[in-house]
């Protein structure tokens, strides 16, 4: 359908074209230049500055630290935005905004305060000490960041398709004698799930990047809470500029690989709901 | 308003006029406080001596991700670093410096050294005198990431020469020794800040290992009242190094006034900004002065390790003693 000579939108060949030199400048080139660079090494020293335990131990830590953070973000995501989007309450557009807020602050600024409420002697931290629970400084403090910096991604995502959804389809189920129960997995999650998928995708994909703000709760302990970002940047600390690029290059790839998983996921999911 | 914000602009845009040479300096985090007090000082001094006046900018970061801006391109007419080995990697990889650096300068090239102390908690609750109550069970130490930090790698070499100069003392022996240091080490940091804000503000560990003159930081910042400073018995000796970059200042045309402001780093005035900051200084006379807050200390050198060159190769980089230690460590 896209490619149909004559569409009746004019203009696809320049739009295109312009799509596909911006996506080449902006996102394509550097990431060229990244791979380019990694052929620097033989395929023996790629392997392995890849594969040392420690950084195999990193990888541990970013991707599952992630995966349960976007989890995490995806359930209390949704929650977030039907609230916003079917109770009306004073107030609800200073909790829309802030929202947002992880977006606009610094991470470094996240990280360090989020560090110092969660320190043993911080003001939350210090109730978990005597459970003889570490939040900052251990596994727990990185999801922590991570949940914190990746939560506008779900609500944003399902906020405006939450908003389409008639309530006039809930209705309809319900005249037919649906149970609530059955309205929530039938109705609404089915409609929903693309959206889900895409907020749950880019949370996923951003947490798998971020170092500015997990760098200060983690507590940086070599094969418990160092994140691959933290083994890069120790390589390029001694100018191993090649190793710390084999290292991206296996991020890259991982995070591309299930980036296109989830896409596929959504495609598919969207394709059965009967639209494109 | 716009004609303020033009006077403002105006204003901003003229200062680099006035000034006939602009310097930048690229230094490593916790030199801040001295070249806040050394800048106007040299400008001072340079004024008066050659008429002309000179600007002095200033970039601060990690030691290492600083050489490796100049490196990458960063235009830096001098670096004033912690460790040789980042002067030397810009040598070797940036090429912007020529080798020889640290001849071209009285004392390496090093115009003040530090050295590391250890920081209790006030009292002194757990009774630490020097590094062999760090292996103690139960005593926390805070110590920044020797991978990403050159104060976490001078602490790591102080605690292996100490080892070594004990009665029988081996590499097998000070191995051994510094691995059980590091297991007593809750939190790594990656710079030397970090590892103070995580003793001081987070109240975490009960020894903070870290260089001379972050300890005076830590009084500025923090107030006297909440620690104390332990000399151990023998310490390493931190030369702070510094070096002109060669292609930027032949292609700007500033070498004279970069030169004259390392070569002022040795003059007395100098020297009295350095003791003032507690960094240790060269000149005998200064010395003399403030030999009050500089206790002595037995000082081993990094040539114990046959340079920091080396020191890097056999136990920092990927793979070395210290990735061994954290291994072994990681799997009790």
């Amino acid at each position: 359908m896209a490619f149909k000579k004559h569409s009746v939108l004019p203009g696809f060949n320049l739009a295109l074209g312009y799509t596909l030199l911006y996506l080449s400048i902006i996102v394509l080139l550097p990431l060229s230049a990244l791979v380019l660079k990694s052929t620097g090494l033989t395929a023996e020293a790629f392997w392995h500055a890849v594969s040392e335990p420690r950084v195999v131990a990193s990888y541990k830590v970013t991707f599952g630290a992630s995966l349960i953070a976007a989890t995490i973000n995806l359930i209390t995501g949704l929650l977030i935005s039907w609230v916003l989007v079917r109770y009306s309450f004073p107030g609800k557009r200073f909790i829309d905004a802030l929202v947002d807020l992880p977006f606009a602050l610094p991470t470094a600024v996240a990280g360090i305060a989020l560090a110092t409420i969660y320190a043993p002697n911080g003001s939350i931290g210090q109730w978990f000490e005597p459970l003889g629970i570490k939040v900052a400084f251990s596994p727990i403090g990185i999801v922590l960041a991570l949940t914190f910096i990746t939560l506008p991604f779900v609500v944003r995502t399902v906020q405006p398709v939450l908003q389409d959804l008639e309530p006039e389809l809930e209705e309809a189920a319900s005249s037919l004698g649906a149970t609530r129960l059955q309205i929530f997995w039938k109705v609404i999650l089915p409609t929903l799930l693309p959206a889900l998928l895409t907020g749950f995708a880019l949370a996923f994909a951003r947490a798998i990047g971020e170092y500015g703000s997990v760098i200060f709760i983690a507590g940086n302990m070599p094969y418990v809470s160092e994140i691959t970002p933290l083994m890069i940047i120790s390589k390029l600390e001694q100018y191993d500029y090649l190793g710390a690029t084999a290292i991206a290059v296996v991020m890259l790839v991982v995070s591309f690989t299930l980036l296109l998983l989830i896409n596929g996921l959504q495609w598919w999911s969207a394709k059965r709901m009967g639209r494109r | 308003m716009s004609r303020l914000l033009a006077a403002v602009l105006a204003a901003f845009i003229a200062v680099p006029a006035f000034a006939d040479v602009t310097l930048l300096n690229v230094s490593y985090d916790v030199m801040r406080d001295f070249y806040k007090d050394y800048n106007p000082a040299f400008a001072k001094y340079y004024d008066a001596k050659f008429k002309d006046k000179v600007t002095l900018q200033q970039s601060h970061g990690g030691s290492s991700k600083q050489a490796r801006s100049v490196i990458d391109g960063l235009e830096a007419d001098v670096v004033t670093m912690n460790q040789s080995t980042d002067i030397d990697a810009i040598v070797e990889k940036g090429k912007q410096i020529n080798a020889g650096w640290e001849k071209r300068l009285p004392n390496e090239a090093a115009p003040f050294s530090s050295l590391q102390v250890l920081i209790v908690r006030k009292g002194n609750p757990k009774g630490i005198k020097d590094w062999n109550d760090l292996t103690k069970p139960g005593v926390q130490v805070i110590v920044p990431n020797p991978k990403t930090s050159g104060n976490g790698r001078y602490t790591y070499l102080a605690a292996w020469g100490y080892a070594l100069k004990q009665a029988g003392g081996t590499d097998a022996k000070a191995r051994q020794f510094v691995t059980d240091v590091f297991k007593n080490v809750p939190v790594l940091d990656a710079g030397g800040r970090g590892a103070t804000t995580t003793f001081m503000q987070r109240q975490i560990g009960d020894v903070l290992v870290t260089f001379e003159n972050e300890a005076e930081m830590i009084a500025r910042e923090f107030g006297r009242g909440g620690f104390e400073v332990v000399y151990p018995s023998v310490s390493i000796d931190a030369d702070l190094p510094v070096a002109v970059v060669d292609k930027v200042v032949d292609k700007k045309g500033t070498r004279k006034a970069a030169e004259e402001y390392l070569k002022y780093l040795w003059s007395p005035e100098g020297q009295e900004i350095a003791a003032q900051n507690y960094l240790r200084p060269r000149d005998p006379a200064v010395a003399a002065k403030y030999a009050k807050q500089f206790p002595n200390v037995k000082l081993f050198g990094v040539s114990d390790f046959g340079g920091l060159q080396k020191a890097q190769k056999v136990h920092f980089d990927d793979g070395g003693v210290y990735d061994q230690i954290a291994a072994s460590i990681a799997k009790k």
